[in-house]
């Protein structure tokens, strides 16, 4: 009865995505500048919210009350920062930018404006490549997160790999269906969705166990520790690398990025900006406290077990934790459904087109897009058969990962001299010290507490800046069009 | 545009992410309202960086970025009126 309300629930929300898809397929036009950012016309809500869904998946929900249940809530400054601040303050230096000069040049990817100022198809396609191998991974976490949470929530009536396997099944019908405007609809009420019920969730929450003061008697008399800021978990030089190198790192994630193209006009741009915060924190609030408090509450929470799907089955009706549930799932398909698009189009626009098929008709193009996503979300999920990885891990690799690639990029955008070998041996220098790093034990993952992934964009920043010094830029780089002419009007 | 504008604005913001978390009362486990001190500030904080980012976004938007020099750089009001007619082009 539990596991029919539970599936139910699950299955109507899948179904209304779809229906919105399909709305969305209706006005779309058969190019891929539609399929990929709804031909640049995205409005203040829809912007905000698709960034924000697509920005907090899996690890919001799951991943981020699991760390504040173990360790304590300071998993919200630590959020707080990297999203609400940093991210927003490169929402403006590196987004406003690439807006601009997406809509005067018409770039679809970050590889391709980059490829177009240094006048280099290797550059182009190095960012995409790049990309592409931090964005697989990443996507099969969204996929391992969903499998677990549909087995964990019917008890294990629907395995696995049948949960993760009709996810994906679910997500490549609804991407190669309603591409990006449909994609920006359903972030949009997702990203809605999971704000109301967080919230409700909490205050439930609290009016069964007796308020916050309640709560936190109760956290303090199992784990004292945790009210008090700072632990030997949570040093200042462990916050610090991961706001910075996450909060970076954000900005670089193709889905992520990309969104910087679509708006529909200077005035979205800014209103996101400044709503930015508050979003953020009205989600990273509710959500991670409860996972704080989660630990004074007697639950049992076994080895590999989510927090927050726990504390909801023993504290809320069944229909309401189902409900979360959904929303969790949710936040982890309108993450992935924007990365398979953006995936995909890294390696139409970036990898197929400039290295195979240089004279691609946009009607074939759109069509190549849609195949690219089919084969890009199916070999995420059989990778993710054969390894599921735990979530924390893959994510926090993906995004310092993408982190490495911030600082060239930016040196790039705002500094005039940057040449052609300059931003190629950053970002080569960059990614082969951090992944250095994570596979190999010569090069160490802790400088003094700080981590290799802040490191190696520090690496990179000088290795930019260093080698432009040292090389003249070749004959056929533009070296003006990230600064001349630049106005919105 | 303006030089002093935009080393205050850096500064801005790198003040701004400095004390979102509050350091200063780090080791501190004072509740209000059965909610941490320091979780107080950082909500609070977050309301103050959003204002901020209001403010930069109406009267200082295009700083470091717009190659025309007066469209933006501290006349106050001129950069959002120009484009308040809504939000499609």
């Amino acid at each position: 009865m539990t596991v029919a309300i539970q599936l139910g629930i699950i299955v109507g929300y899948l179904l209304l995505a779809l229906a919105i898809g399909l709305v969305a397929y209706r006005l779309t036009d058969r190019t891929a500048e539609d399929f990929y950012l709804a031909s640049r016309t995205v409005g203040t809500i829809v912007l905000l919210f698709t960034t924000f869904a697509t920005l907090l998946s899996a690890f919001t929900f799951f991943a981020g009350p699991n760390v504040a249940y173990e360790q304590g809530p300071e998993w919200v400054l630590v959020m707080g920062l990297m999203d609400g601040i940093i991210f927003a303050i490169l929402w403006y230096v590196i987004g406003y930018k690439q807006w601009l000069l997406g809509r005067q040049y018409d770039y679809v990817t970050l590889g391709e404006m980059l490829g177009d100022r240094f006048a280099s198809r290797r550059l182009r396609g190095l960012v995409a490549g790049v990309s592409l191998l931090w964005l697989f991974p990443y996507v099969m976490l969204q996929q391992v997160g969903a499998g677990t949470a549909l087995q964990a929530l019917t008890e294990g009536t629907v395995p696995y790999a049948v949960g993760a396997g009709l996810i994906t099944a679910f997500m490549i019908l609804y991407v190669v269906v309603a591409g990006f405007r449909g994609i920006a609809w359903t972030d949009t009420l997702q990203g809605a969705f999971m704000l109301v019920t967080t919230w409700i969730a909490l205050v439930w929450v609290l009016a069964v166990v007796g308020g916050p003061s309640a709560a936190s008697s109760a956290l303090e008399a199992e784990a004292a520790h945790h009210l008090a800021l700072g632990s030997d978990f949570y040093t200042v030089q462990w916050m610090l690398s991961t706001a910075i190198t996450i909060g970076f790192g954000v900005a670089m994630f193709p889905q992520v990025n990309q969104r910087f193209f679509a708006a529909g006009s200077k005035t979205v741009l800014k209103r996101s900006f400044a709503l930015w915060p508050l979003l953020c924190v009205l989600l990273f609030v509710p959500s991670f406290l409860l996972g704080a408090w989660a630990r004074g509450l007697d639950v049992t929470i076994s080895e590999g077990e989510n927090v927050l799907p726990v504390i909801l089955a023993e504290f809320t009706p069944v229909w309401f934790a189902a409900l979360v549930i959904a929303g969790a799932m949710a936040a982890m398909m309108s993450s992935s459904d924007s990365m398979l698009l953006s995936g995909s189009s890294y390696f139409t626009r970036d990898l197929y087109r400039p290295f195979v098929e240089s004279d691609l008709s946009e009607r074939r193009e759109d069509l190549l897009a849609r195949i690219g996503v089919v084969g890009f979300a199916t070999a995420s999920f059989l990778a993710s058969l054969w390894n599921p990885a735990t979530l924390f891990e893959l994510g926090d690799a993906a995004f310092s990962g993408f982190a490495q690639l911030a600082l060239p990029v930016m040196v790039a955008l705002y500094w005039r001299k940057t040449t052609r070998a300059g931003i190629t041996a950053g970002i080569l220098a960059s990614q082969a010290f951090y992944l250095s790093s994570l596979f190999t034990a010569v090069v160490p993952s802790a400088y003094a507490g700080w981590t290799a992934g802040l490191v190696g964009m520090g690496l990179g920043l000088v290795v930019t800046v260093g080698v432009s010094l040292l090389t003249t830029p070749a004959a056929d780089e533009r070296r003006t069009i990230y600064f001349d002419g630049l106005e919105a009007d | 545009m303006s030089r002093p504008a935009l080393w205050g604005w850096i500064a801005v913001a790198i003040g701004l992410s400095a004390l979102t978390i509050p350091w200063f009362l780090w080791g501190d486990a004072t509740l209000v309202a059965g909610v941490p001190l320091w979780l107080w500030w950082h909500v609070g904080w977050m309301g103050l960086a959003s204002l901020v980012f209001w403010l930069f976004a109406r009267r200082f938007w295009g700083l470091g970025i717009e190659s025309d020099g007066d469209s933006s750089g501290g006349s106050p009001g001129s950069g959002s009126r120009v484009d308040a007619g809504g939000e499609r082009r």
